[in-house]
């Protein structure tokens, strides 16, 4: 017997009801106020601004931070380039043992900066759980290993590191992008000056403490807090030879501008427009769970998010009836909750950002999808999303909208899928599903993006290269490949 | 010069007019101007609009060189070098003649073969097989950046635009390339090189004109990929790097005399494909 949708929601519903299931969060200490990390300990800064950092699912304060000024960054960089001639000299497998430090005390303390990370920036605690502090843990112990092999790396080439390098990250994964920063440019005998996104500077803090319960030698890792003005003085400075960036497209031009003629080495990790692309021969139910594994982990807050789904034209409607069963049983609500899906928006200014994007969507004519969701009082929120009916010229199918919402278009052949995947300045990612061996490789040669990910997607690993084509940026995270950045090769 | 009688013909020369090199075609600059570097010879003065003709026809190009598998551009870039030998006395000429000119374009021959020697050996040098923590088959191969604009430098004004040429179109990129202002035949001529090497139309294209009125343009075309500055001035690469932020375009500043797999891995962008295993 056939069932209307509406009864299979309400089914649904019923089955997917889940009881209360809150992260512990009495171990964790979050002070009052932080310092900055500068030459080995938490000092006061010289500027006196401070900036609260909120939870964005209660927008209730969690600490106060220093917004670093001019004289701030001058001392860290300072701080970097007196321990870098040290640090650089060291002998590699003491580098090497640092860092292997490291990682043990991330994964040591993992719980405590999973319900930081959560509390900080609004992610589902399953997620910076499961996967933000293992994969940053295992980011460490991969370049740890790195650190004493460096001419294995390069060959016919002496590798020398850079010196300082000034490094600004994102508040979508924040200890992970610390650690794709940090563990590649130690590991490469530089050391750093990191800037952690202002929403989310809280697990950055606490790896400070871990820096100095490593007894890393002092210098060796600097971070100061601050918006985007902390940020230009960090890439700005004179005695910083490297900067690693990760954030906008619209940042990351400013900063490849503000640099040219300096000899500063760069590299930058930007934004993103994935296509998923679904074929008439993929696994239905795989492909559903890799579409909201694509866009909705993470709220969306994703750069190589699957914001575009390019579905075959012949198996449009059974996928999109079963994706929209799959968006009715997504758990909306309190990020701390075990059992939580979708977390909080990551601040008020990109809930601001996702509804203008969503409305221009409507105006431009596409059609609007949303589960039943009931969304918390307070806090930042948005529900799972999805547009079909969408044309690739809609600001929806062109602009990262870096939110839990999805852009749904058809092909009818490859080479159409092709076509429209790579119609964006973008080259982050993409996402292929087929049951075909020779049609995924085709296809994966034809992406021109960084990452292909091939009947799954969202998967990232230390050994795994990660970076952009096009105005995605350049340069590669990851893998052996995440060395070159931090080195000298000539 | 090449345009010259010599001294023991009584014949009158049948002079070549140098024309720009666009999608595998000789063709004048649209502008209709031209310029005399050494005060005798007409050289089309490329305009703008040439350039962005080039970068059509090369951006049209790409797929196809590419899609080429790595053996067939090998075979391809050896039949350069082949040609460039074959017509040496010609270019030993249009390099001032004399043992440096004839060591600059042994030099250029020597580079076309070392890099026909790399195109299938890249991927296996520069590319990985990762291993992920969990049931995933994961690789990492170089692609071609796409569409890559080069400018000769004035010194050695064959063998300093093959040395950047060669490893880029080794890696599978097309190919905008101004010559050298000051002495262009020489870049004019490898033209006709190219063009009888079986390289597709549109992979390489040569423009001569005036530096400082072309690179601008070229360093914020956004349907270029990567631009190089081996052959550029401090403050030329301040302004390229400045314009080229406007569509993230790589530059790169590995040094001129630089020849290795490292270079040809300055024009490639690194891709990895995610599969899970299983039954």
């Amino acid at each position: 017997m056939a069932i209307t949708k509406k009864q299979s929601a309400e089914l649904a519903r019923q089955v997917f009801e889940y009881a209360p299931a809150p992260e512990a969060i009495d171990h964790v200490k979050i002070q009052p106020h932080y310092g900055l990390f500068i030459g080995g300990r938490m000092v006061e800064g010289h500027s006196k601004k401070r900036f609260p950092t909120i939870n964005p699912a209660t927008e209730r304060k969690l600490a106060e931070v220093v917004e670093a000024d001019e004289v701030d960054v001058d001392r860290a960089v300072k701080a970097a380039g007196k321990a870098f001639d040290s640090w650089a000299r060291l002998a590699p497998s003491r580098r090497a043992r640092y860092l292997f430090r490291i990682s043990r005390l991330l994964q040591e303390r993992s719980r405590e900066l999973a319900v930081v990370e959560t509390m900080d920036g609004g992610k589902p605690i399953k997620e910076s759980r499961d996967v933000d502090i293992p994969l940053s843990a295992a980011h460490f112990f991969y370049y740890a290993g790195w650190a004493d092999k460096l001419e294995w790396a390069f060959p016919n080439r002496k590798p020398r590191p850079l010196g300082v390098a000034g490094q600004v990250i994102p508040w979508n994964f924040p200890l992970l992008m610390l650690a794709w920063k940090i563990a590649p440019a130690l590991a490469a005998g530089n050391t750093v000056v990191l800037k952690p996104a202002e929403t989310t500077p809280l697990s950055a803090m606490l790896f400070a403490e871990i820096c100095m319960q490593a007894e890393l030698p002092p210098g060796v890792v600097n971070i100061v807090t601050g918006a985007g003005k902390t940020g230009s003085l960090v890439v700005s400075h004179p005695d910083v030879k490297k900067v690693a960036f990760t954030g906008s497209t619209e940042v990351g031009k400013l900063i490849q501008r503000s640099i040219a003629g300096s000899g500063k080495r760069l590299t930058l990790e930007l934004g993103g427009k994935a296509a998923n692309i679904v074929f008439d021969d993929a696994p239905l139910d795989q492909a559903v769970e890799g579409i909201v594994n694509g866009i909705y982990f993470n709220q969306g807050h994703v750069c190589c998010a699957g914001s575009r789904l390019l579905v075959q034209e012949s198996i449009a409607e059974p996928l999109l009836e079963k994706l929209k069963r799959r968006l009715s049983t997504l758990r909306l609500g309190d990020p701390l909750d075990k059992n939580t899906d979708i977390g909080a928006i990551n601040s008020r200014a990109q809930l601001e950002k996702i509804r203008g994007l969503v409305e221009s969507g409507i105006e431009e004519g596409a059609e609007l999808y949303q589960p039943e969701c009931v969304l918390p009082e307070r806090g930042f929120w948005f529900p799972p999303t999805l547009f079909t009916n969408v044309s690739q010229s809609y600001r929806i199918a062109r602009e990262e909208i870096f939110g839990p919402v999805l852009s749904v278009l058809t092909f009818r052949t490859p080479n159409e899928a092709v076509e429209k995947a790579n119609n964006t300045p973008y080259g982050l990612s993409a996402g292929v599903w087929t049951d075909k061996g020779s049609r995924i490789l085709w296809m994966a040669e034809r992406m021109r993006a960084g990452v292909v990910w091939a009947n799954t997607f969202n998967r990232f690993d230390p050994t795994s290269p990660f970076g952009g084509y096009k105005e995605s940026g350049y340069g590669r995270e990851g893998g052996v490949h995440g060395l070159l950045p931090y080195l000298e090769l000539n | 010069m090449a345009c010259c009688p010599t001294s023991s013909s009584t014949e009158l020369d049948v002079r070549k007019t140098y024309k720009l090199f666009v999608n595998g075609e000789f063709v004048r600059s649209e502008s209709g101007r031209a310029y005399r570097p050494d005060g005798k010879v007409n050289v089309p003065r490329g305009s703008r609009k040439d350039l962005r003709d080039a970068v059509r026809a090369s951006r049209t190009a790409f797929p196809g060189w590419a899609g080429r598998t790595a053996m067939n551009r090998g075979q391809i870039l050896y039949r350069a070098a082949e040609m460039l030998d074959g017509r040496a006395a010609q270019f030993v000429q249009l390099l001032g003649g004399g043992a440096r000119a004839r060591r600059e374009l042994d030099q250029a021959v020597e580079t076309l073969v070392w890099y026909a020697g790399w195109t299938d050996k890249l991927s296996q040098v520069t590319g990985t097989v990762n291993p992920v923590a969990g049931p995933y088959f994961n690789f990492t191969i170089p692609e071609p950046t796409g569409v890559v604009a080069i400018t000769a430098p004035e010194v050695a004004p064959l063998s300093g635009l093959v040395r950047r040429l060669a490893p880029a179109l080794c890696g599978g990129n097309v190919v905008v390339a101004l010559a050298a202002e000051s002495q262009p035949l020489a870049a004019l001529t490898l033209a006709e090189v190219l063009a009888t090497s079986d390289v597709p139309a549109g992979v390489v294209n040569i423009i001569s004109g005036q530096r400082k009125e072309l690179l601008p343009w070229l360093a914020s075309h956004m349907d270029i990929n990567a631009i190089d500055t081996a052959g550029c001035s401090a403050d030329e690469i301040k302004a390229i790097e400045e314009s080229a932020a406007g569509n993230v375009k790589r530059v790169i500043k590995v040094t001129s005399d630089e020849q290795s797999p490292y270079l040809v891995a300055a024009f490639m962008e690194m891709k990895t494909v995610w599969h899970p295993i299983g039954v």
